[in-house]
């Protein structure tokens, strides 16, 4: 990161994005649930409604000058998406719904393919249910076992039995880059370096960590790399799984349909070489488009610049909260995005998620799709405020005070 | 109802710090769990019901403040009521919650418990008030276990 950054202007920024001038409860909306789902920004919304008012129809369909042109703004979206986490080739990126349907394609098809009775699926103990659940039914189908990478109390991944923990018998390694619940930063180019020294592929679940820091899959070296456009200030319904083009090759197709296949007859159908064959059927154009074009929108801001201003507001509102009587962080990593969790003593995270709501500050109050965190720390659940590039650090002082307020009328 | 702390009134605070009955009877008639899968909270409930009388109920658990409250709140009202009131009860708590029923004029039986009108304006939070009647309609009805999905 280049020293000398100028900061992002804020309240410039917030103009684009109308819902942060709606009134809740009669007081201002303060959007503090950017890793539930981000906002977008109205370009990304206007380029949709163009599409959808002006272009749409279908793509890879026949020789209309809508439908070349339809495809020719869905393919530059790709070629967007490629560059923004640094991709060799844009047969490297599949469209999916999301990281779960990402996910999901990458444990029925290179799983699948690879994983055989007896064999281990090494996850870490801070994945999203995203990143657990289609691992368990795969390794229920082939009689595998999941194998776990355990944690600090801090929200630190455990690195020092890494390498044992990694058997001949380990036939992928899933982590998550940014903890969804800690906002634990994890050294995934480290994992994925001593994983390959053992020529076990990485699976990086990069929801939470391409919103929020530069992100380029070939310095990592990642297998594969999955991602959520709505997290990324896009809309929701499209999500982006990086392969290594070697492994994307030898991978069967998933879901077949048409747009996948070279030619189909009775006796035999072929199938049209990555990323084609993994995007059966009509994809979700718009939201392909919608998600280009709030790439172009973080791109311009710099991903620099975001993380630094969300960096300062974390810090900001770490040191405040933690000062709140009865408050308890979850997650203490030396390095962290974005992500604050939080418990009070006697305080349950609904009441205060019901209570913040009341006082227009909006978080996620609950077990965020990770129950094995949960169960780590040993809370039910955690009400946590997640901060994006529009946030301000007087918003962060109206948390405080309504968590403050929640605090005195429980007491 | 715009503001949520209206909801967080002092019977409702003070049930959640010190809730009643809490514990579990052993042995007991009639026994249910309860869950609400989307938050977590979870219920245990155990009951002795004699000559067709609630003598005793206790319930334990991890929940929020509604859920905790209710359960309290709950457990006190049915005791000592036949088990068909306690049935018209959870009917009408049900009721008055989703907003079908008006708490003034058409639940005669819940007393204070309409303190929990207010939660027909928080949609996402009726199932933690209703998760300890449901897990009492479940063990009246000899049902091992109730959900709130
Ligand atoms: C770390 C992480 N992984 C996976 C997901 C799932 O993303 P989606 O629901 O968009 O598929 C999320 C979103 O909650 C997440 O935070």
């Amino acid at each position: 990161m280049s020293v000398d950054l100028k900061p992002l202007d804020v309240a410039v920024v917030r103009q684009d994005f109308p819902l942060l001038s709606r009134i809740l409860h009669g007081k201002p909306v303060i959007y503090l649930d950017s890793a539930v789902s981000g906002q977008m920004p109205v370009q990304a919304i206007d380029r949709m409604t163009k599409y959808q008012r002006d272009e749409h129809t279908n793509v890879h369909r026949g020789v209309s000058t809508l439908s070349q042109e339809a495809t020719d703004f869905y393919e530059a979206a790709r070629e967007k998406v490629r560059k923004f986490i640094g991709a060799g080739s844009i047969k490297e990126i599949v469209w999916t719904r999301g990281t779960t349907e990402a996910i999901n394609l990458v444990a029925q098809t290179f799983g699948r393919m690879t994983v055989k009775a007896g064999d281990e699926i090494l996850l870490s103990a801070m994945e999203h249910h995203a990143n657990i659940v289609p691992w368990q039914m795969l390794a229920q189908e082939k009689g595998a076992t999941i194998k776990v990478i355990p944690m600090t109390d801090d929200g630190e991944l455990i690195l020092d039995s890494l390498d044992e923990l990694i058997t001949d018998r380990t036939k992928l390694l899933g982590v998550v880059h940014v903890s969804n619940v800690l906002g634990t930063v994890n050294p995934v180019k480290e994992i994925i370096a001593r994983a390959h020294a053992k020529g076990v592929p990485v699976l990086v679940d990069g929801a939470q960590a391409v919103p929020h820091l530069p992100v380029d899959v070939r310095d990592l070296d990642a297998d594969f790399y999955v991602f959520s456009g709505h997290k990324l200030s896009g809309p929701t319904g499209i999500g982006v799984l990086y392969g290594k083009l070697a492994h994307l090759e030898a991978m069967p197709p998933w879901h077949g349909g048409g747009s996948m296949i070279r030619s189909v007859s009775w006796e035999k159908t072929t199938y049209l070489p990555a990323p084609g064959k993994f995007e059966a059927g009509t994809p979700p154009i718009a939201a392909a488009i919608g998600l280009g074009a709030a790439i172009d929108y973080v791109t311009a801001l710099g991903l620099d610049r975001i993380a630094a201003h969300e960096h300062e507001l974390l810090a900001y509102a770490t040191e405040r909260l933690a000062g709140l009587p009865g408050l308890r962080i979850l997650g203490n990593a030396k390095d962290k995005a974005s992500v604050l969790s939080f418990v009070v003593e006697g305080i349950h995270a609904h009441d205060m998620g019901s209570l913040l709501d009341g006082e227009g500050v909006v978080v996620r109050a609950g077990h965020h799709c990770a129950q094995p965190v949960m169960t780590r720390f040993c809370v039910p659940a955690t009400t946590r405020a997640s901060f994006a590039y529009f946030n301000t650090r007087e918003e962060v002082d109206i948390l405080v005070s309504a968590v403050l307020k929640a605090i005195e009328l429980f007491k | 109802m715009t503001d949520p702390r209206e909801l967080y009134q002092q019977v409702i605070l003070e049930h959640n710090k010190k809730p009643r009955n809490f514990g579990k009877l052993a042995p007991c008639t009639h026994h249910a769990e309860g869950f609400n899968p989307l938050c977590g909270d979870q219920l245990d409930l155990t009951l002795v019901i004699e000559d067709g009388i609630v003598q005793d109920i206790k319930f334990q658990g991890s929940g929020c403040a509604i859920d905790t409250a209710s359960a309290s709140l709950m457990t006190g009202a049915v005791k000592g009521r036949p088990v068909a009131e306690a049935e018209a009860m959870a009917e009408q708590f049900r009721g008055m919650v989703r907003g079908e029923l008006d708490p003034a004029t058409e639940a005669p039986l819940l007393g204070k418990l309409t303190l929990f009108s207010g939660v027909k304006d928080l949609p996402s939070r009726v199932k933690c008030a209703v998760l300890p009647w449901a897990t009492l309609h479940a063990a009246l009805k000899g049902e091992e276990e109730a959900s709130t999905e």
